[in-house]
C-alpha cells in the first residue's frame, strides 16, 4: 500500500499538540534502544535519567535553576524564529552577557549595596544585546546572515571569555587558576530555598514568559513580526518594517541569553569561569521549538530539556553512562518532533483509496 | 625568501582542504535548492567514524570511506525529515549538527587517547620538483589530491554534463522540473547524500590526515565556515577553491604568528578565522543582487508535489 500526502487547509490543532508528545514518546523509544546499544539496562537507566533527577527536593530544586535559563532564552529565541530571524549564537550572547555583569561584580566588589546585582543584571542583559546587535547591524545594513554571524560570534565569545579569565579578570590571588575573584554577597542572587541552591533568578523566566505572551498575543510589533515571518511579501506590501523586526527580535533574544549568563555567574557558579554554561543557548533553540515557540509551551518543553541534562549527569554518576548521551537526546528530541510536524500540515492518506476530485470541487 | 613562503603556503593547502571537501559537497546540495546546516554534526561523524575504521583495520582508505559513508548516513536522516517529512530545512539542519556533536562525543569515548599514524605525503613524479608550487601543491597526502580533482569534477558535472543541467533546473524551479517530469525529491536526495559523503571525507581528513587523533569538537566550527565559503563562491566551485585557501592561509598565519611569539592574545588570533568568516560574508553579501543572482531560487523552500 503506498502512502501519500494531502495537505491541509489549515494547521490541525489537535496535531499541534499531540506532536511535542508523539516526539516524547520516540525519544523515549530510541532511548531504550540506546541504553540497550550502550549495554546498559534500560530500566536501570530511564530511573536515573528521567526518574532520579525529579525525586528529591533537592533535585526539584536543581530542575527548575537548569530549567530557568534555558526557558528564559527560548522565549528570546522564539519571538526571532516566529519572524524567521535565525538567531543560533544565544550561546555567545549568554557568554558576553556573563563577561558584563561579572565585570560589574570585580569593580565594585566588597560594596555591599543593594543597587549591585540590579546593575549586573541591567550589565548583563546590555552585554548580550550588544553582542547581538553586531548581527543584527550586519543583517540589515549588508544582508549578510544572521544565522552565520551569530554562530562565529559564538566562538569569538568563547575565546574573549577565555582571554579575560586566564588575563584582565583573574584572580590576583586566585594561584593563577583561570577564574575570576568569588563574587561577594551582594552581587550573588539570594537563596530562595535553604538547603538547595535555588535563587531568586528563576522568577526572571517567569517575568520572560508573561512578557513573551503580552508580545506576541497582544502588541502590534508582535503581529507585525510575525506576518513578516508567515508572509513577508504580505508584512512589506502593509509597510510592516523588516528591518525593524530583524533589529527587535535580536535584541530581544540577545536580552534573554544575556541575563541567562548573569544567572549563571550570579547564580550556582558565584564567578566568572572559562566555561559558564553546558550549552543551555543551543539546547534552547530545542526548547523554543519542541515548545511551539508558544510561550506556555516553551516552560513544559525548557522544564523537559533540564530533566535530561540532569539525567545525563545522573546516569553520568549512577551507570558510568557518557555525558554526551545529553547531547544525543537532545538531537533526538528535535529530530522526532520535527518529523512528526509532518502532521500537522498534512494528513497520510492511502493512494489506493483515494478517490478522484469532482468535478464541482467538493469532497 | 622562499624557505619562509613555502611552508606558509604549503601549510595553507593543508589547512584548507577539508573546507573544500565540505564547502563544496554543500554547495551541490544547495545547488539542488537544499540547505543543509548540519554539515558540522556531518564532519565530526565523518571524522569519528574514519578515526574509529582506520585504528581498528589500520587501513586509512578504508577510515576514508567509513568517513563518507557516515557523512552520507548523516545526510540520509537529514533528507528523510526535510525532503520526506517536510519539515523547516533550518531546523533540521541544526538538529541534525547537534545530533552529531553528541553521537560523536558519545561513539569516539574509547577514542581520545589512541594515536594514529597519519596519511603520508605522496610527491607526485616530476611535478613536486617544480619550484614554489610543487612542495606546496604536489607534494601533499592523497586526500589533497583529491581535493583538487573534486573541484573540477564537479564544476564539469554541473556546467558540462545533462545531469548537472537537471540538478540546477530542480534548484531553480522545482515545479518546473516536475511538470516536465523529473523526480524532484530522488534528485534532492541523491545532491544531499553527496553533500554529506563529501562533509564526511573533510572530517576523515582532519581525524586521519591533518591532526590525526580523535578530540570532542574536532571540527571547531569548519563546518559552520564551509557553509559561509558557499555564500563567499556565490555557488560557483572554482571560487570554492579560493575562498578556502584564503581561510587556510589565515588559519596557518595565526600558528606562525604565535610561533612569533608577539604580545597578541593568543585567543585573538585564535578568533581571526571566525572574524575572517564574518568580514567576507558581510563583503559578499554587501552586494545583494549578486547574492540574488546566484543563489538557487528555490533554497531552503520544502517542494511537495501537488500542493
Amino acid at each position: 500500500m503506498r502512502l501519500r500526502l494531502e495537505s491541509r487547509s489549515e494547521p490541525s490543532r489537535a496535531m499541534l499538540v499531540a506532536s511535542p508528545l508523539l516526539a516524547g514518546g520516540m525519544t523515549l523509544g530510541a532511548g531504550f534502544l540506546l541504553f540497550l546499544v550502550l549495554g546498559q539496562r534500560p530500566g536501570a537507566a530511564f530511573q536515573s535519567f528521567f526518574v532520579a533527577p525529579a525525586s528529591s527536593r533537592n533535585s526539584l530544586a536543581e530542575l527548575l535553576l537548569k530549567a530557568a535559563p534555558l526557558i528564559l532564552i527560548a522565549q528570546g529565541l522564539a519571538i526571532g524564529f516566529r519572524a524567521n530571524v535565525w538567531n543560533i549564537g544565544a550561546e555567545g550572547q549568554l557568554t558576553l552577557g556573563a563577561i558584563a555583569a561579572s565585570a560589574v561584580a570585580i569593580r565594585f566588589d566588597g560594596v555591599g549595596a543593594g543597587w549591585l546585582l540590579p546593575a549586573m543584571v541591567a550589565a548583563g542583559a546590555l552585554g548580550g544585546m550588544a553582542w547581538a546587535a553586531i548581527p543584527a547591524w550586519l543583517r540589515t545594513r549588508f544582508h549578510a546572515s544572521e544565522i552565520l554571524v551569530t554562530l562565529m560570534l559564538t566562538y569569538v565569545a568563547t575565546l574573549a571569555l577565555s582571554y579575560l579569565v586566564y588575563g584582565p579578570m583573574r584572580d590576583p590571588q586566585g594561584l593563577n587558576f583561570p577564574q575570576s575573584i568569588l563574587f561577594s554577597q551582594a552581587a550573588l542572587f539570594p537563596n530562595l530555598v535553604a538547603g538547595t541552591r535555588l535563587n531568586v533568578s528563576v522568577f526572571l523566566p517567569v517575568i520572560a514568559t508573561a512578557a513573551a505572551w503580552l508580545f506576541v498575543a497582544k502588541s502590534f510589533a508582535g503581529y507585525q513580526m510575525l506576518v513578516g515571518g508567515l508572509a513577508p511579501l504580505a508584512a512589506r506590501y502593509a509597510g510592516f518594517s523588516e528591518t525593524r523586526s530583524v533589529w527587535l527580535a535580536l535584541l530581544i533574544g540577545g536580552a534573554t541569553a544575556g541575563l541567562a549568563g548573569v544567572g549563571e555567574v550570579a547564580g550556582p557558579l558565584g564567578q566568572l569561569l572559562p566555561t559558564v554554561s553546558p550549552g543551555y543557548g543551543f539546547a534552547a533553540i530545542i526548547v523554543a521549538f519542541v515548545g511551539r515557540l508558544h510561550p506556555l509551551g516553551i516552560v513544559l518543553a525548557g522544564l523537559l530539556m533540564s530533566l535530561l541534562y540532569l539525567g545525563g549527569e545522573t546516569a553520568q554518576i549512577t551507570l558510568q553512562v557518557p555525558y554526551a548521551v545529553t547531547g544525543v537526546f537532545q538531537g533526538m528530541l528535535l529530530f522526532c518532533l520535527l518529523g512528526s510536524d509532518l502532521f500537522v500540515f498534512y494528513r497520510v492518506r492511502s493512494a489506493r483509496g483515494r478517490r478522484r476530485p469532482r468535478v464541482d470541487g467538493r469532497p | 625568501m622562499t624557505d619562509l613562503v613555502v611552508p606558509l603556503l604549503a601549510g595553507t593547502v593543508a589547512a584548507a582542504t577539508p573546507l573544500v571537501f565540505a564547502a563544496l559537497g554543500e554547495l551541490v546540495t544547495e545547488k539542488s535548492g537544499v540547505l543543509n546546516l548540519g554539515v558540522e554534526g556531518m564532519m565530526l561523524l565523518g571524522a569519528i567514524a574514519s578515526f574509529a575504521a582506520a585504528t581498528t583495520s589500520g587501513s586509512l582508505l578504508l577510515g576514508v570511506v567509513c568517513g563518507a559513508l557516515a557523512g552520507a548516513a548523516a545526510a540520509t536522516l537529514f533528507a528523510v525529515l526535510a525532503l520526506t517529512l517536510l519539515a523547516n530545512q533550518v531546523a533540521t539542519g541544526l538538529a541534525l549538527t547537534i545530533f552529531g556533536t553528541g553521537l560523536s562525543a558519545l561513539l569516539g569515548q574509547g577514542y581520545v587517547s589512541l594515536t594514529l599514524k597519519g596519511m603520508h605525503a605522496l610527491a607526485l613524479p616530476m611535478l613536486h620538483r617544480l619550484p614554489v608550487v610543487g612542495p606546496v601543491l604536489f607534494d601533499q597526502n592523497p586526500l589533497v589530491y583529491l581535493s583538487l580533482l573534486t573541484i573540477g569534477a564537479v564544476h564539469w558535472f554541473l556546467y558540462r554534463t545533462k545531469a548537472g543541467l537537471i540538478l540546477r533546473a530542480v534548484g531553480e524551479s522545482p515545479e518546473s522540473a516536475h511538470a516536465v517530469g523529473f523526480r524532484v525529491i530522488r534528485i534532492r536526495y541523491l545532491a544531499t547524500l553527496f553533500g554529506g559523503a563529501l562533509a564526511g571525507v573533510a572530517g576523515a581528513y582532519l581525524a586521519v590526515a591533518y591532526t590525526p587523533m580523535w578530540v570532542e569538537q574536532l571540527t571547531a566550527g569548519r563546518g559552520w565556515i564551509a557553509l559561509a565559503l558557499v555564500v563567499f563562491a556565490t555557488w560557483r566551485p572554482s571560487r570554492v577553491l579560493l575562498g578556502a585557501y584564503l581561510f587556510g592561509g589565515v588559519t596557518i598565519l595565526q600558528f606562525h604568528v604565535q610561533a612569533l611569539g608577539l604580545a597578541v592574545p593568543s585567543q585573538l588570533l585564535s578568533a581571526l578565522p571566525y572574524l575572517a568568516t564574518i568580514a567576507v560574508l558581510v563583503v559578499i553579501s554587501r552586494n545583494y543582487q549578486v547574492i540574488r543572482a546566484n543563489a538557487p531560487a528555490s533554497l531552503g523552500k520544502p517542494f511537495h508535489p501537488g500542493d
